[in-house]
C-alpha cells in the first residue's frame, strides 16, 4: 500500500522537474508547461495530505490552484503571442532589453 | 473468478461489440431516414431491403489503400483517429442502460448494466468529451494541408464553444437529480404523477433538455452545426487527408459520440430504463426505443435543416446559448430552493 | 501498489520526456499523459472530484490552450545548428547547472518531505463525497469562492486585451 511518504517523494520528484525545466528550457512555451508541472506537484501534495488528515480542504484548495492555474495560462499564453508578434522569437533570450 | 466478476468481463464486451454494432446500424438508418425525407429508395440492392449495406461499407472502407501526406507528421497522423475512436468508446462505458438484474437468478447478486458504476459519472462523461477535442486538432494539424488545418482549429473552437452550454445544461439536472451517478439519476424518475405523467426530467426541464440537446449535435459535429466538416466549403474538414481505416475510425468515432449522447440523454431527461407495461429486469428494451428515438431525431435535423454558416455557430453558442443555459440554471436552482 | 508505480512511472517519464523535447507538440501531448497519471493518482488516494476535475480543466481546457497557441504561432526550433549536434544534457551552461539544481532540489525536498514523524500510513476509509466537498466549499470558502470567479473574469478580459492586434 502507498503511504504518504511516496506521494511525497513523487510530488518532490515532479516539482524538480518543473524547475529543471523552467531553467533549461529556452523556449517560452516550455517554461509554462513546466511552471504547469510544478502546480500538479503541489496539487498532489494537498490531496496526499488532505486524505492522510481526512478532511476535504485538501481537495478544496486543489480546486482553487486549478483555478489560478487555468487564469495564469491563459493571460501567460496571451502575454507569449503579443511577444511573439514584436520579435518573431519563442527564445526569452531575445527579449532582454526593456524597450521594443 | 465468482460468476459476477465473469458477468462483469462478459459485459463489457458485450457493449463493445453493440457500439460496433450500433455504428453500423445508424449508417443504414441515416441512409434510409434521408432517402425517405428526400422521396427516394436509398439503399435497396445489398441484401432484403439494402440492409447488408454497411458490410459493404466496411467492406469498401478495409479494402482501400491507406494513404499519408508525405510532410504529415506520422505519429500524431496515427495518433489522431486512436485517440477520437477511444475517447468515443470510453464515454459510453459509465452510462448505464438497464436495471440490475440477476438474469433469471444465475448470478448470486444483481448485476449492474454499466460497466463501471462510478459515483460522479456524469462528470466523467464531461471530462471524455473535453478530450475528444484532441482528436480532431491533432488530425487537422499533423495533416500538414490548409483544408485541414482549418477544419481542424474551427471544429474544435467549436466543440470547446459548446462544451459550456453542455456543462451548464448537465448542472441543471444535477440540481434536480441531486445526484452524480447516473443510476441514481435514472432511478428517481421511477413512478408517475397523478398514475399519468412519467416522472422524467423532461418534464421539470424543458428547457434544460433542449440546450443539452443542441450543445450535444454541435458537440458530435452533426448538422446543422457541422461547418467544420461541409463537403462545399471545406472539401471534408479535419478528415480530408485521411483514407481507409482511420477515415473509418473517425466515422465511427462521430456515430458512437451520436449514441452516447443520446443515450445519456434518455438516463438522464427520459428515464432511462423505466417505463410503462413492461417489467424492470427488461427495462433495456425501453432504452432502446428512447435513444432510437433521438437518434432518429438527430438524423432527421441532419436532412431536413440547412448549415449554419461558422460565424453564425460561434455567436449562437456564445450569445444565445449559454446565457440562456446560466438562466435555465438560476431558474432550475430557484425553484429548488423554494419548494424544498 | 503495482498501480501507484505505474501511474508514478508515466507521470515522472512524462516529465521528463516533457522538459526534454524540442517539439513543443509532443511536449504539450506528453503533459497532457503526465496529467492523466496523476489523476489516476487521486483516485488511488480517494478524491474522484479532483481527478476528474483535473481531466476537465488542466487537460481538457489549458492544454487546449497551450496546443492552440503552439499551432497559431508555429515557431522556428529554439536552438542554433552547433547545439542541435550535442544531446541537451551534454551541452554547456545553464542546461547543465540547471538539471544539477533540480537533482539537488529533488534531493532536499525528498529529505525534507519525508523525515519525522510516523510512517504516514493512511487512515482507513475515509472517502470524502463530492456533496461534502460543495457543502465546504459554499459555506467555509464561500469569500474565496467569489473571489475566484472575478479572477478568471480578469483573467479572460486580461487575455484578450493582452493578445488584441491593433488594427492599422
Amino acid at each position: 500500500m502507498p503511504t504518504l511518504n511516496h506521494y511525497l517523494l513523487l510530488s518532490a520528484v515532479l516539482f524538480a522537474i518543473g524547475t529543471a525545466g523552467v531553467f533549461v528550457r529556452r523556449n517560452v512555451i516550455t517554461i509554462l508547461l513546466s511552471i504547469e508541472i510544478m502546480l500538479n506537484a503541489v496539487n498532489l501534495t494537498f490531496v496526499a495530505f488532505g486524505r492522510a488528515m481526512g478532511s476535504a480542504d485538501g481537495q478544496i484548495i486543489v480546486f482553487f490552484v486549478m483555478t489560478v492555474a487555468a487564469a495564469e495560462a491563459a493571460v501567460g499564453l496571451a502575454i507569449v503571442i503579443a511577444l511573439f508578434r514584436h520579435r518573431e522569437s519563442l527564445n526569452p533570450d531575445m527579449f532582454t532589453q526593456l524597450k521594443w | 473468478m465468482t460468476p459476477l466478476f465473469i458477468a462483469q468481463i462478459v459485459l463489457t464486451l458485450f457493449v463493445f461489440v453493440m457500439l460496433l454494432g450500433s455504428a453500423a446500424v445508424m449508417v443504414y438508418v441515416e441512409r434510409k431516414v434521408a432517402a425517405m425525407l428526400q422521396q427516394r429508395l436509398g439503399p435497396y440492392l445489398v441484401g432484403p431491403k439494402g440492409m447488408l449495406q454497411p458490410l459493404a461499407d466496411v467492406v469498401k472502407l478495409m479494402f482501400k489503400e491507406e494513404l499519408r501526406p508525405k510532410a504529415a507528421d506520422a505519429l500524431l497522423f496515427a495518433l489522431a483517429p486512436i485517440i477520437a475512436a477511444t475517447c468515443a468508446f470510453a464515454a459510453f462505458a459509465v452510462v448505464p442502460f438497464g436495471a440490475a438484474t440477476t438474469f433469471f437468478g444465475l448470478l448470486d447478486e444483481p448485476l449492474r448494466l454499466q460497466v463501471a458504476d462510478v459515483n460522479v459519472a456524469v462528470l466523467v462523461i464531461f471530462a471524455i468529451a473535453s478530450m475528444s477535442v484532441y482528436g480532431i486538432v491533432l488530425a487537422g494539424w499533423s495533416s500538414n494541408s490548409k483544408y485541414s488545418l482549418l477544419g481542424g482549429l474551427r471544429s474544435s473552437a467549436q466543440m470547446i464553444s459548446y462544451e459550456l452550454s453542455y456543462g451548464l445544461a448537465l448542472a441543471s439536472v444535477l440540481l434536480i437529480g441531486n445526484s452524480l451517478s447516473l443510476s441514481d439519476i435514472v432511478n428517481r424518475q421511477a413512478g408517475t404523477w397523478l398514475g399519468v405523467l412519467p416522472r422524467w426530467f423532461i418534464f421539470v426541464q424543458p428547457l434544460g433538455f433542449i440546450i443539452y440537446m443542441l450543445a450535444g449535435i454541435a458537440e458530435t459535429n452533426r448538422a446543422p452545426f457541422d461547418f467544420p466538416e461541409a463537403e462545399q466549403e471545406l472539401v471534408a474538414g479535419y478528415h480530408t487527408e485521411y483514407s481507409s481505416m482511420s477515415f473509418a475510425m473517425f466515422f465511427l468515432a462521430e456515430y458512437i459520440n451520436m449514441v452516447t449522447v443520446s443515450a445519456v440523454a434518455t438516463d438522464l431527461f427520459l428515464g432511462g430504463w423505466h417505463g410503462p407495461f413492461l417489467p424492470e429486469s427488461l427495462g433495456w428494451i425501453w432504452f432502446l426505443v428512447k435513444t432510437g428515438a433521438i437518434l432518429f431525431f438527430y438524423v432527421w435535423m441532419r436532412w431536413t435543416l440547412p448549415r449554419y454558416r461558422y460565424d453564425q455557430l460561434m455567436t449562437f453558442g456564445w450569445k444565445v446559448l449559454l446565457p440562456l443555459a446560466v438562466v435555465n440554471l438560476l431558474a432550475t436552482a430557484a425553484a429548488v430552493l423554494y419548494f424544498q | 501498489m503495482i498501480i501507484f508505480y505505474v501511474f508514478a512511472a508515466v507521470a515522472v517519464g512524462a516529465s521528463l520526456l516533457v522538459i526534454a523535447q524540442r517539439n513543443p507538440i509532443y511536449s504539450v501531448l506528453l503533459l497532457i499523459a503526465s496529467f492523466g497519471a496523476l489523476s489516476g493518482l487521486y483516485v488511488m488516494l480517494d478524491a474522484p472530484f479532483v481527478a476528474v476535475i483535473q481531466i476537465v480543466i488542466y487537460a481538457g481546457a489549458i492544454m487546449v490552450l497551450f496546443l492552440f497557441v503552439v499551432m497559431l504561432l508555429n515557431a522556428p526550433h529554439e536552438e542554433t545548428e552547433a547545439d542541435e549536434r550535442r544531446h541537451i544534457l551534454l551541452r554547456s551552461g545553464p542546461l547543465r547547472f540547471g538539471a544539477f539544481l533540480a537533482v539537488v532540489l529533488a534531493c532536499e525536498l525528498g529529505w525534507a518531505l519525508t523525515r519525522g514523524g510516523e510512517s504516514g500510513v493512511f487512515a482507513g476509509g475515509s472517502t470524502t463525497s463530492v456533496a461534502a466537498i460543495g457543502r465546504s466549499l459554499f459555506t467555509d470558502y464561500a469569500f474565496a469562492f467569489e473571489v475566484t470567479s472575478v479572477l478568471i473574469l480578469v483573467a479572460m478580459v486580461g487575455a484578450v486585451v493582452l493578445a488584441h492586434r491593433e488594427r492599422a
